[in-house]
């Protein structure tokens, strides 16, 4: 190393940058520090990572559920999906979407609204976006409805466990989410307001739209193409959880005169989730680390911004792939180190 | 007649209600067809909503009248049964008719009615179809990327050979049999890796082996004559010092001769592309991950705390990174831990470090299967006297591999999706070529034709590994 003149630090992470990214969560131009750009990517990653999570969750259940359905044609279907989509390589997918499917949309001033607020052009997709006063008051009011929807959560279980009496808690917890929230518009003063997305002329030819949010083609194909192809695998795990409850768990349920709904929610869901959480865990982590694979479109994730562009500029190969392989790693030993924990909560205690 | 109640449809007016049904289902269907076939609106002076929800209705209620349990007709019950058990069922399984004869017309006119084949330039797709012409043109760059036109049947033909060479194991005697678990993991490998090495790649390395060739040849006849004590010592030393005679005392000048005849054009590996490298990477990768992944599992399990916390280590490290960034580590950071003069070649970095990434899985994988043997087989196999190694091979692995046949076919299929990539360092497989060649200036807009033609050709192949394993898993498939 040191005879080809390179030298070893982290002392470039407060350097200037002097790139500008396309898309970032936090304010970022050139003027900001390497570390910023970091910080930029990571949360791009995040983003996507967290869009493809809750879509694929979506999906997946949907497909694995139908997946179990007795019709034929559902069933045909789902599997027809879910072996078309899991057998293409993820890389070919994001390719796809991302070259030929949404380069086929049409151009800004030739778009017709979607709903009438949405607007999905080849530039991107433009949604509304939410103007707010006190946001933070809104947020805290959403924050203490979960957190005393957990207490009486457990005040519930007690309850039940002593004294033998169910408490309603969903309904009680829906009414929370929504009245604590709508007090702080009442009495809070928070207020918001809508910004829709406004056709505007660059040039002779060049249309955009202003005000609302812009979500770039690289972040809609990329969380496309990841969910779509998780979703597969998430099936398969819901599938096969539900159908790891064995049949004589349901009959002897239904045996002591629960309601199907009760099968479903008391006796199958429990076993069921517990072999379908672990592989389901695996499969977001998987995501996560797919979703590196944007730098092949351009979307400035912390691979393309951090391992990328930040590389080229700085050279420090061995710093820039280290901290960025140990980002990774440390997000997936942790979510390991919680789901061995998790496991070990709800295995099954034998004698 | 008996009273007709159309909520409760029941077995007594069985024809009746079946002939409305049917008619009700086929006119929708038809109307449905009409609409996307011929683009005619036969119900068009129906206020908009409606006409747009009359098919779904008729059908909903024609599904409704023939839902009969045990009707008798064995078809009605089996389409009762299957596709139309209740009325949440019957809407899904109309959408899902819908949906297909409506999407038919326009597949089929993009894939194959409006699409061009003929002619051999962009000029000749005019249609609104696909533009297969496209994919003939560029069919040889994407099968095997720059490799030049003239030495393809290079690649032809050790990709011939090597899939013959791999049936072998079908048409083995009994005799032989007990060698195939050797030749598959051992010999196998180390031909194929001489037939790419070189024959793919070709070159003056050519010569060597042409000495290696004969070493053996030499070695293999007079091997029949030794007596088999012996067999082991003289198949180590006979090839290698015949070789190293032959190469530097007896026929150095004549052998050079001879090489310079045969020798192939060098073709280097950045050459190579298109879906051959996948096919070279994954056969590869596939064949040094599952060793690596083993004997990390078995080190994971082991009682030394050294080679127990560094395989844990290993296994962990690879899984937690993206592929995306190991190859970068093996493309940037890699070369500046070799000495100055020293070089890897690019591929070989790659095969390497999939290599590694993907063993860590096929690790916790064989570990699943380690895992569910019952104890009662190691102390079994230790009251026998078997040492460590022996135990492993004759008992706990061929058990524990025959578990986890889903979970290695698993992680050979993700190996294969996850060549492409391979683009990171610059090699261009399938994938990379597409990318390549959609950016050409004469054949720009063509990309769609690109992505679907490699789809089917990784489903294929994906497709047909995962049913041969699942037939693999049928087959070693014992009841415990």
């Amino acid at each position: 190393m040191e005879n080809r003149g390179i030298t070893f630090g982290y002392g470039f992470l407060s350097q200037e940058s002097s790139f500008d990214v396309q898309f970032s969560l936090i304010e970022f131009d050139g003027s900001h520090s390497y570390f910023r750009a970091y910080l930029v990517g990571l949360l791009n990653t995040i983003l996507v990572s967290v869009i493809g999570i809750i879509f694929a969750t979506i999906i997946g259940v949907v497909v694995g559920i139908a997946r179990l359905s007795n019709n034929y044609l559902i069933n045909k279907t789902a599997a027809v999906y879910v072996e078309f989509f899991r057998n293409i390589p993820l890389l070919l997918q994001i390719f796809f979407w991302y070259f030929a499917a949404l380069r086929a949309l049409p151009l800004p001033q030739d778009t017709e609204p979607m709903f009438g607020f949405f607007f999905l052009t080849i530039k991107g997709f433009f949604v509304p976006a939410f103007i707010w006063n006190n946001l933070d008051i809104f947020i805290y009011s959403i924050i203490a409805a979960i957190i005393s929807i957990i207490f009486i959560r457990i005040y519930a279980r007690k309850k039940q466990e002593n004294e033998g009496i169910q408490t309603p808690v969903l309904s009680i917890s829906i009414g929370l989410l929504i009245i604590l929230p709508l007090l702080s518009f009442l009495f809070g003063g928070v207020d918001a307001s809508v910004e829709v997305p406004v056709l505007k002329q660059l040039s002779q030819s060049g249309f955009t739209y202003e005000g609302g949010i812009k979500l770039p083609p690289e972040l809609i194909s990329l969380a496309l193409a990841l969910s779509l192809y998780t979703a597969t695998f998430i099936a398969e795990c819901v599938r096969a959880g539900v159908q790891g409850v064995s049949k004589g768990q349901k009959e002897a349920a239904a045996s002591i005169g629960l309601t199907p709904n009760q099968v479903l929610k008391l006796v199958v869901m429990p076993q069921a989730l517990r072999i379908i959480i672990p592989p389901t865990t695996n499969q977001y982590l998987n995501l996560t680390k797919n979703s590196s694979l944007a730098a092949a479109i351009a979307y400035p994730d912390l691979v393309l911004v951090f391992a990328g562009t930040a590389l080229m500029q700085t050279g420090r190969a061995i710093e820039i792939v280290s901290i960025t392989m140990l980002t990774y790693l440390s997000l997936s030993i942790s979510i390991s180190i919680f789901m061995n924990w998790y496991n070990k909560k709800i295995a099954i205690k034998e004698k | 007649m008996n009273k007709l109640n159309f909520l409760q449809p029941d077995k007594n007016n069985l024809n009746t209600y079946l002939y409305t049904g049917v008619i009700l289902v086929a006119l929708s269907i038809f109307l449905v067809f009409l609409n996307s076939f011929f683009e005619k609106d036969l119900i068009s002076f129906l206020p908009g909503t409606l006409s747009f929800f009359l098919p779904l209705i008729l059908g909903f209620i024609g599904l409704h009248l023939i839902r009969i349990e045990y009707s008798g007709l064995k078809f009605l019950d089996s389409v009762n049964k299957n596709i139309n058990t209740n009325n949440f069922n019957a809407f899904l399984s109309l959408l899902i008719v819908f949906a297909v004869i409506k999407s038919l017309p326009p597949i089929l006119s993009w894939f194959i009615l409006d699409a061009n084949i003929a002619g051999d330039s962009k000029d000749v797709c005019t249609g609104t179809g696909a533009c297969w012409t496209y994919i003939k043109i560029w069919f040889n760059r994407f099968m095997y990327g720059m490799y030049p036109n003239a030495e393809q049947w290079r690649i032809n033909l050790s990709f011939i050979a090597l899939a013959f060479l791999g049936t072998i194991g079908f048409f083995a005697t009994e005799k032989f049999k007990k060698y195939l678990t050797l030749y598959y993991v051992v010999v196998y490998p180390v031909i194929a890796f001489f037939f790419i090495f070189f024959f793919i790649s070709g070159g003056p390395i050519f010569f060597d082996f042409s000495y290696g060739i004969i070493a053996a040849v030499i070695s293999i006849i007079i091997g029949f004559f030794i007596p088999s004590k012996f067999k082991m010592y003289y198949f180590i030393i006979v090839p290698i010092t015949l070789y190293i005679l032959l190469k530097y005392v007896f026929f150095y000048e004549e052998l050079i001769e001879l090489g310079k005849l045969e020798a192939l054009e060098w073709v280097e590996t950045g050459a190579w592309g298109g879906l051959s490298l996948t096919f070279i990477v994954s056969f590869f990768c596939l064949i040094f991950c599952f060793p690596i992944g083993l004997f990390l599992s078995l080190g994971r399990r082991s009682d030394f705390p050294i080679i127990k916390y560094f395989s844990i280590g290993m296994i962990e490290f690879w899984r937690g990174v993206p592929l995306i960034t190991v190859l970068f580590m093996s493309s940037v950071m890699f070369p500046m831990f070799l000495p100055e003069d020293m070089f890897i070649d690019k591929l070989v970095r790659v095969i390497i470090a999939i290599s590694l990434f993907e063993a860590a899985y096929v690790a916790e994988v064989i570990r699943g299967g380690l895992q569910a043997l019952p104890r009662g087989q190691y102390d079994a196999a230790k009251s026998l006297g078997m040492g460590y190694w022996k135990m492993h091979i004759l008992v706990i692995l061929p058990q524990a591999l025959k578990l986890v046949i889903p979970g290695i076919a698993n992680t050979f299929l993700a190996l294969v999706k996850d060549t492409p990539l391979i683009f990171v360092v610059g090699l261009l497989e399938i994938v990379g070529m597409l990318n390549l060649a959609k950016t050409n200036p004469e054949w720009l807009g063509f990309a769609m034709e690109g992505y679907v033609f490699a789809s089917v050709l990784f489903f294929i192949i994906c497709y047909a590994m995962s049913k041969y394993s699942y037939n693999l898993e049928q087959k070693y498939k014992t009841e415990r």
